[in-house]
């Protein structure tokens, strides 16, 4: 983590660039010439109104859906995330809205799911767990009662703590967050923004898609507006502030200055 | 909660952490599995209660029901010939069909789906070996036969998944489909040969009494002894090596007079089947003895041992739950679904293979009358008493094995009763409703325990 910290004021490159990306979905233009930074060890807000296009670029970046156009750098080099195998290999992981966790697997087995280590043919159990207990660990994700429960019985802040420590277990270097604290009550929300701030904290690039402004301006370092497929603002939150985003996000533009438009459309 | 603090937190984080006000106590409690938290044997009895009065009973109804079995027909059978050893051999045998039938459907359910066609496809299987061994005809050695017949169920039960998973076709009609075609070729398998559509093992040759003894043969009474030893004492140290190699490194594990429980439990249950089994059981006035441990007994064993590691200690029994669970999940993992759901069907049918052919070799040859539809009906209600989830995600090879118990223990009291064939299919299938409502209570139970699920 701190490798990630030290190359990021070495070269001042951001960890993942991605330059005049389109796509295009028959003659809907879902996303058109977006450009986006995501630095080493800040959290980035990824906001838009239903339908601007945030789900079509996180899937762009995580390799479930091929751009048309544009060129995504990883670590200054331009890649090609086909697949989300991928996205895996780069180090990119995505935690999406319903977690994708099995219910009847213990908290080791999904976090492991796909990746089981094995010796001889057989599932390295005791290897597994223990890697398991230092992840969460590490994320102090310590309120589970036994790492060996069903995931079922887990609360939904549990579980999402669950989810985000398998994304970060594989040497990951961006977690793609998607909607992280919808349905979650207060407490729980507390908690999930924490888990955030401690992978920011590891020198972890972060990209959250929310809706909950209260939340992103808790968590976020940098905040980018996605409108209608274009990409109208991406700035400090510190430049930001509420009004001004909720404004961006429903008209594209801002009436008051502030806000450095990275793009002029 | 607050009695198990070295567990609470998994690895000694400083304790600057609030409690976690987001869980609910009360349903954890109830939903983690008392061996994970118990730090004592009095913990985890205490656990375990609470856990079945929260509805999580765990093979609790199973084993009352055998334990109802056994008082009910102990109580009115005549002579309380229910629990002589020769009846409860028979009982062994008898349910051997219903375990291993039970465990072929149990890949099916525990991927959320149903396989319809384990009986028929099971007795192409089974008719094919017992074709093949005749000495008037094909002459095959038994171990050909066998292969072959179990063989043919693989490819059948391929087929059928392929079509489940590639055109994406619901399993309950496309193994209904394989169903009518089974018996169909069943019918025509049987009719090969001179042997009128009845091609049975009685006779000399030493590949038909092979498959006859599958069933009817049994190991020397000291060599049963000293077999069941060796079981117990393998099972036994490696349960206790590997609990004591997780207790030591600090990993979630089972307090040891737990596993001595359970170890002890392993032994008693097997001491006492040998023992059942070397009583001598020939009839009075013959001068013949026939004791000994029936050969069935370690097939099953074998086909439980295997199974149960394929798919508690593998990736793909991994992945199989998995899917069963949640198979979004798994797709998302990067799982090959459609891979691992075709095999699991073609395991189902291949066990069923082995689950049939010991129905031929009970039944001493194949003939038209098996009752492939019907065998279908009882392997999944010996899976779902025996504790497999019809919904898929839950399920142990266990699980038939215990359920078989019970569907044969039905039979056999009721034929020993003489009570008609009737009063048999009514109290199975009451019984099978018992267990699915069990079933379906305990998982609303455990859906209304977490408080949010997102």
């Amino acid at each position: 983590m701190t490798a990630a910290v030290a190359r990021e004021s070495a070269t001042g490159e951001p960890l993942l660039k991605i330059r005049e990306l389109d796509k295009h979905f028959g003659p809907v233009q879902a996303l058109y010439h977006v450009d986006l930074d995501l630095p080493y060890g800040k959290v980035t807000a990824l906001c838009g109104d239903n339908g601007a296009g945030k789900t079509v670029l996180t899937k762009c970046i995580a390799g479930i859906y091929s751009p048309d156009h544009g060129q995504i750098y990883f670590e200054g080099h331009p890649v090609h995330i086909r697949s989300a195998r991928d996205a895996a290999r780069l180090g990119i992981e995505t935690v999406y809205q319903d977690l994708a966790l099995a219910d009847n697997l213990d908290i080791v087995q999904n976090m492991f799911l796909g990746r089981e280590r094995t010796s001889n043919g057989l599932l390295n159990e005791d290897s597994m767990e223990r890697s398991a207990a230092e992840t969460l660990a590490s994320l102090r994700v310590t309120t589970v009662r036994s790492i060996r429960q069903p995931v079922a019985s887990l609360s939904g802040g549990q579980r999402q703590s669950v989810a985000v420590a398998r994304a970060v277990m594989w040497n990951s270097k961006l977690v793609i967050m998607d909607e992280p604290t919808a349905a979650l009550g207060v407490a729980q929300t507390k908690q999930v923004l924490d888990l955030i701030k401690r992978l920011r904290d590891r020198g972890l690039a972060v990209m959250v898609i929310s809706h909950n402004l209260t939340d992103v301006f808790e968590v976020a370092d940098r905040i980018a507006v996605l409108y209608l497929g274009r990409l109208v603002v991406q700035d400090d939150a510190s430049a930001l502030d509420l009004q001004k985003v909720v404004e961006y996000m429903t008209t594209g533009g801002s009436s008051r200055t502030g806000g450095a438009r990275t793009r002029e459309s | 909660m607050a009695h198990a603090p070295e567990k609470a937190d998994i690895s000694g984080v400083p304790a600057e952490q609030a409690p976690d006000l987001t869980a609910a106590p009360e349903a954890v409690a109830a939903e983690v599995p008392p061996e994970l938290v118990a730090q004592s044997l009095r913990e985890y009895f205490r656990a375990w209660v609470a856990r079945i009065a929260a509805g999580e009973s765990g093979v609790l109804p199973v084993i009352a029901a055998m334990l109802a079995i056994t008082i009910v027909f102990t109580a009115i059978s005549p002579n309380n010939v229910f629990l002589s050893p020769v009846n409860l051999v028979n009982l062994f045998q008898q349910s051997a069909v219903f375990m291993v039938l039970a465990m072929a459907e149990g890949f099916a359910l525990v991927l959320g789906e149903i396989d319809l066609s384990v009986g028929f496809v099971g007795a192409c299987g089974a008719a094919i070996t017992v074709q093949l061994v005749q000495p008037l005809t094909t002459r095959w050695p038994w171990w050909a036969a066998i292969l072959a017949g179990l063989l043919f169920c693989a490819v059948f039960g391929a087929i059928q998944g392929t079509l489940i998973t590639r055109l994406r076709l619901p399993s309950f009609i496309v193994t209904l489909a394989g169903y009518l075609i089974g018996n169909g070729l069943f019918l025509w398998i049987l009719a090969f040969g001179p042997f009128s559509g009845y091609p049975n093992l009685a006779g000399d040759s030493d590949n038909l009494k092979v498959i006859y003894n599958l069933m009817w043969g049994s190991i020397d009474p000291i060599a049963s002894w000293v077999l069941a030893a060796a079981f117990v004492v393998g099972l036994g140290l490696w349960m206790w090596i590997s609990d004591a190699r997780r207790r030591n490194s600090g990993l979630v594990a089972p307090p040891a007079s737990l596993t001595l429980l359970k170890i002890g439990l392993i032994a008693v249950v097997t001491v006492v089947v040998v023992a059942i089994c070397n009583t001598n059981r020939a009839a009075l006035g013959t001068f013949t003895t026939l004791a000994g441990v029936p050969w069935v007994i370690p097939i099953v064993l074998g086909v439980l041992v295997v199974w149960t590691i394929l798919l508690q200690r593998t990736k793909y029994g991994r992945y199989v739950y998995a899917i069963g669970g949640n198979p979004e999940a798994a797709r998302r993992a990067g799982i090959n679904l459609p891979l691992v759901r075709t095999a699991a069907f073609a395991l189902c049918s291949f066990t069923a293979g082995i689950g049939i052919m010991l129905y031929a070799s009970l039944l001493g040859g194949m003939s038209n009358n098996i009752q492939g539809g019907q065998y279908v009906l009882y392997a999944v209600a010996a899976a779902v008493i025996g504790g497999t989830s019809l919904f898929g995600g839950r399920g142990k090879p266990l699980h038939g094995v215990l359920g078989g118990l019970v569907i044969g223990g039905i039979y056999n009291g009721m034929y020993l009763m003489g009570f008609s064939v009737q009063w048999e299919y009514v109290v199975t299938g009451l019984v099978l409703l018992a267990a699915v409502t069990i079933d379906s209570l305990s998982r609303r139970g455990a859906s209304s325990g977490s408080v949010t699920r997102v």
